[in-house]
């Protein structure tokens, strides 16, 4: 691990003062940062701990929810309002890691947690776009059964792991930001980025920015969602395919509805071409195997992921099903 | 900064942090402080082998900088015991088999009794069925989620999970999930 200044930050404005710094990083749990300077991955010259900031969570006016950035996974998930008005969030923040894991993480530390992907991580021995831009990607043509399927790129394959962003871009939760430029915000689906050219580049954040809270619409019918995260092992497994989502179900007619998908792309995958195929119709399996379908349709996967697009599908199909009770 | 959040303490006695912040809490209890009870299985959050109790909650002290840690109450399994008598959830791994090469143990053993303390706050799982119930039983499946961070290369699992079962029903867990605290 390369040498650092360690910096406590006891304010907002004191954590954006050092975090403007060249070479500073926000520090939250710590569990993939310090994981990743320890691969030499990531080399800040500064950590600011931010784990002092906001840790509360609080109702808003509006009767939604302004999640702080410090806030502990495991607070986030036993919260009364969350675990009852947005279960699909609790569903997702335990379906990840481990207890003591969550624990230690933070809100803003998962959301920007970076990819497991296994080339990403050898540091020595393989290609990899995001930490050498331009040096190639040894995914595309290696062992990439655990890669995306929609929205990547010839420069990268990743996915984006985190199971909470998930259930947080079908909520559309708005992440607050702070930074050089002021305060900002920014809905969680546009929080990450698709690689593109620039794979190195994986979020819209800008040079010193923090996220500060995330903030959840009152959506009254949330309360019945869900998230349903497919994996190798019963747990303490990244997902194969998830499906986080929550339907609005009046006289057989889909009302509202939201999903998103993990394990399947660089970010969050807001399933858009599903929900608009839904909306207005018949809250039939046969409806959702065909939203399932349509949001599908551009999917492009790689030597060992096929599996992944009909996973997705039957996932997609079942969560929205199992949340609708009992249709056919 | 007050005298007290500078310091760590580590089972009851306040330490400085290391210089260097480098140092993960795990090395620095290990490597300067000389307490090896916990123990260094992957040093990537992926075993469980280093966790240890921080303010009564269970984390992995090869993911923590120490630095991170100054405030902040610290138990290891070197302070489970009280003296010659064995804290009973050690006991209970003795008389369940609860372990063959014993190097998972020490992990195993501080995760049941954070994860008693996070039945008692109400704290959900990923197999919890009912999310508005105030606390989840501890059935044999929670148990088994609740301790899927802690891998054992030995595959003792099935005595891990009897012994932790049985420290439960005897109320010997979550007694000591406060003693801990
Ligand atoms: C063995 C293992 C298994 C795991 N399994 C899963 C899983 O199944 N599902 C899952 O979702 N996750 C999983 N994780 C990942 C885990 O959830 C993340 O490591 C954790 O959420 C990161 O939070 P943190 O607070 O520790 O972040 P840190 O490691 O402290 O930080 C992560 C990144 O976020 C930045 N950051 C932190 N806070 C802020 C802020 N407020 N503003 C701006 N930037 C900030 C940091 O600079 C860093 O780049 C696993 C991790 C391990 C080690
Ligand atoms: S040594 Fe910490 S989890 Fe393996
Ligand atoms: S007893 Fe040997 S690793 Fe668990």
């Amino acid at each position: 691990m390369k040498p650092f200044v360690y910096k406590k930050a006891g304010t907002v404005a004191e954590a954006v003062r050092a975090g403007a710094a060249p070479g500073a990083k926000y520090l939250g749990g710590g569990t993939n940062l310090v994981d990743l300077m320890r691969e030499t991955i990531e080399q800040p010259a500064t950590l600011v701990d931010v784990t002092g900031l906001s840790s509360d969570i609080r109702r808003l006016r509006d009767g939604g929810l302004l999640i702080g950035a410090a806030v502990r996974n495991t607070e986030l998930a036993t919260h009364r309002e969350v675990r009852t008005r947005y279960p699909v969030l609790t569903r997702a923040v335990v379906a990840g890691a481990s207890g003591q894991i969550r624990n230690m993480a933070t809100v803003g530390g998962n959301m920007l947690q970076r990819t497991r992907c296994a080339y990403f991580y050898d540091a020595k021995g393989s290609r990899c776009n995001k930490r050498n831009p331009g040096q190639g990607c040894d995914a595309i043509e290696g062992f990439n059964r655990m890669h995306a399927i929609l929205g990547a790129s010839s420069a990268c394959v990743a996915t984006h792991p985190s199971d909470m962003s998930v259930a947080l871009a079908a909520l559309d939760a708005v992440v607050h930001l702070d930074g050089p430029g002021g305060p900002r915000e920014v809905p969680l689906t546009e929080l990450h980025r698709l690689p593109g050219e620039t794979p190195e580049v994986e979020t819209v954040l800008r040079q010193g920015e923090l996220v500060t809270a995330v903030e959840l619409p009152p959506l009254s019918w949330a309360k019945r969602s869900t998230y349903r995260k497919v994996r190798d092992r019963a747990s303490y497994a990244f997902a194969l395919v998830s499906v986080a989502a929550a339907i609005d179900v009046r006289g057989g007619k889909v009302k509202e509805v939201r999903i998103a998908l993990g394990g399947v792309a660089h970010k969050p995958w807001r399933a858009r071409e599903a929900e608009a195929a839904l909306s207005g119709g018949p809250a039939t399996v046969k409806a959702f195997r065909a939203a399932a379908e349509a949001e599908l349709a551009d999917a492009r996967p790689l030597r060992d992921n096929g599996f992944k697009v009909e996973l997705a599908a039957r996932t997609i199909t079942a969560v929205l099903g199992e949340l609708a009770g009992g249709v056919r | 900064m007050s005298a007290e959040s500078s310091v760590i303490r580590v089972n009851g006695t306040a330490v400085a942090p290391p210089g260097d912040p480098r140092v993960s809490l795990l090395d620095f209890l290990r490597e300067t402080l000389g307490l090896h009870g916990t123990k260094k299985g992957c040093d990537q959050g992926g075993c469980g082998a280093c966790t240890l109790l921080v303010d009564g909650e269970r984390i992995l002290s090869c993911l923590a900088l120490a630095v991170q840690y100054t405030g902040r109450d610290v138990v290891t399994v070197e302070a489970l015991a009280d003296g010659d008598r064995l804290h009973p959830v050690q006991q209970a791994f003795i008389d369940h088999d609860g372990f063959q090469c014993g190097y998972c143990t020490p992990g195993q053993i501080c995760s049941a009794i954070g994860m008693a303390g996070e039945l008692e706050r109400g704290v959900p799982s990923h197999v919890t069925e009912d999310l508005s119930a105030k606390r989840a039983e501890l059935t044999a499946e929670e148990l088994r989620e609740r301790m899927s961070g802690n891998l054992c290369r030995c595959g003792a699992h099935n005595g891990i999970v009897a012994a932790i079962a049985k420290a439960h029903q005897a109320g010997q867990l979550s007694d000591s999930g406060r003693a801990a605290r």
